[in-house]
């Protein structure tokens, strides 16, 4: 609790986390019927894997299907957009499948008719080099993530208006033993979420692992962003995939464009 | 589950493990810091689990340009065979309902690797205190059934407060009495299983309040130190530094990035 300058009394946010579960449990134990409905909304919550157009399951995990040696993900609008017009662009690429997931915050109430075209995942596999995102169990297998942070959480001992974003991150797993593409990031810096299961995952199991984080302050689609990410095209994962850089750029032109459109609703 | 850093699985029977609960002003963590950074603990393992939420970052113990880029992970493993010691660090929040399932994993880890005892550090709402609290001092320790025989006596020697009792519902005047810790996070219910599956535990809390909570870290683990003599306490060595421990490098920029000189 804390009294504020007008005398009110609030609950203080705790660092630690939230305190509602202890209350919960202090105050009333969980009965077989509140565990029931937890257990139904995390199946609920499970992601499948599909084919897109035939909306048909996978029936065996993706990596074994395809093997590969390289796993490039992008998460968020900027890298996917870097990965679309300079990677997925150049060469032919097929889709091999897509990740539906559902949670509490989806605005769909039904999993079971969450159509394809929402899938949040889509996953591609290069027809002319196979070894390119497939699956090689663990033992060849290197993987590359991108993605975009607020350059606000970026924390540095010289004063923040010393940044210049966009500017690239990396973090690597132990076994990843080839150079970055640029400077690694600095304690205290911390990654959460996907991106960082992704490394805690490989790390844990010693999978060779790289990812890089653009620090920008623009968290839209954005080509100043985008095009912070070209120092990757020189990495082993991405190297000798991209056959036309000015077309390439032509293409991410393009995509920005469309969606600047879209989103000037009032000019 | 327990994951070895090397190739082999490490023996940890008889070894005495420290870990934090995730609390009020993180203290147990920034203790669990202090202790790795100043032992120099060396990583042995990952605790991998969906319980907590995930985060990585470079290695928040560096000392130099050399090791400062291993990855480290939301929960690890760290030792010290020289003194039996083991130390589970734990960096993140536990996910909503996972933070049970969490305890049974842990603790079931404990009993088949054999540890000798467990030592939780932890800490607790200061405003929670009654007017007796106020007036003490603000740590706190509490013992399972089964280490009661091992621990009592050095306990007792160092005039140890345990853990009062306290109404389980505080407003209600005729409520039964029990261990309460708010602000503890999984400190309860660790406490709660260890006395139920007879774990050899030891829970070392103090009262904090929100803030800077170094001084508080340093406290806990001075607390600790009185007991298990981990380093050599201040007073008997003149010729020790004025601060026995060791702030590991993460622990910059606590408050935020440099500010800018515009500002004044």
């Amino acid at each position: 609790m804390a009294a504020t300058f007008f005398g009110e009394v609030v609950k203080a946010p705790c660092r630690a986390g939230t305190e509602d579960e202890e209350e919960d449990d202090e105050g009333r134990k969980e009965t077989p019927e509140d565990r029931e409905v937890r257990r139904q909304l995390a199946r609920k919550r499970e992601v499948r894997l599909l084919r897109r157009q035939t909306k048909t399951s996978l029936e065996v995990s993706l990596l074994e299907k395809y093997p590969c040696s390289k796993f490039i993900i992008a998460i968020g609008n900027n890298a996917v957009a870097f990965l679309s017009s300079f990677v997925t662009s150049s060469g032919v690429w097929e889709e091999v499948g897509c990740a539906k997931l559902w949670n509490e915050w989806c605005r769909t109430t039904d999993t079971a008719h969450l159509s394809p075209t929402e899938a949040f995942c889509v996953f591609y596999h290069l027809k002319s080099n196979p070894s390119v995102f497939g699956s090689c169990p663990r033992k060849n297998l290197q993987i590359t993530v991108l993605t975009c942070r607020h350059v606000t959480d970026y924390k540095t001992s010289e004063s923040t208006s010393s940044l210049h974003p966009p500017f690239l991150k990396a973090l690597k797993t132990q076994n990843f033993k080839e150079p970055p593409c640029c400077s690694l990031l600095e304690q205290p810096n911390i990654v959460h979420d996907l991106p960082a299961a992704v490394l805690s995952y490989c790390q844990v199991w010693k999978i060779p692992a790289i990812l890089y984080l653009c620090y920008t302050d623009v968290m839209k689609l954005d080509l100043i962003t985008v095009e912070a990410f070209k120092p990757v095209l020189s990495s082993r994962s991405l190297k000798g995939l991209v056959k036309n850089i000015p077309q390439s750029t032509e293409v991410l032109k393009k995509l920005v464009t469309t969606n600047e459109i879209q989103s000037n609703i009032y000019t | 589950m327990f994951v070895p850093y090397g190739e082999s699985v490490p023996d940890l029977a008889g070894f005495t493990l420290l870990m934090p609960a995730v609390s009020v002003g993180n203290v147990g963590q920034l203790a669990i810091d202090l202790i790795i950074s100043t032992l120099n603990m060396c990583k042995i393992g990952y605790f991998y689990t969906d319980c907590l939420v995930p985060m990585v970052g470079n290695n928040p113990y560096a000392t130099s340009e050399e090791n400062s880029t291993e990855l480290s992970i939301n929960a690890e493993v760290y030792s010290l065979p020289s003194k039996k010691l083991v130390a589970l660090q734990l960096r993140s929040v536990f996910i909503k309902y996972k933070s049970k399932p969490f305890c049974e994993k842990l603790l079931s880890w404990v009993k088949s690797s054999n540890c000798a005892k467990v030592i939780i550090l932890s800490s607790s709402h200061s405003y929670h205190r009654n007017d007796l609290q106020l007036r003490s001092t603000p740590f706190r320790y509490l013992l399972t059934p089964s280490v009661q025989k091992s621990v009592q006596n050095k306990i007792k020697s160092l005039n140890w407060e345990e853990m009062e009792k306290s109404q389980c519902i505080p407003e209600i005047s005729d409520s039964e009495f029990c261990i309460r810790i708010p602000g503890g996070g999984i400190t309860k219910t660790l406490y709660d299983e260890g006395c139920l599956k007879e774990i050899a535990m030891v829970i070392l809390l103090k009262f904090v309040s929100e803030g800077d909570n170094i001084p508080d870290a340093l406290g806990l683990v001075e607390y600790l130190n009185e007991w298990l003599q981990i380093i050599k306490p201040c007073g008997e060595d003149p010729t020790a530094s004025a601060l026995p421990w060791k702030m590991p490098s993460s622990w910059r920029l606590l408050f935020g990035s440099g500010l800018p000189p515009a500002l004044f």
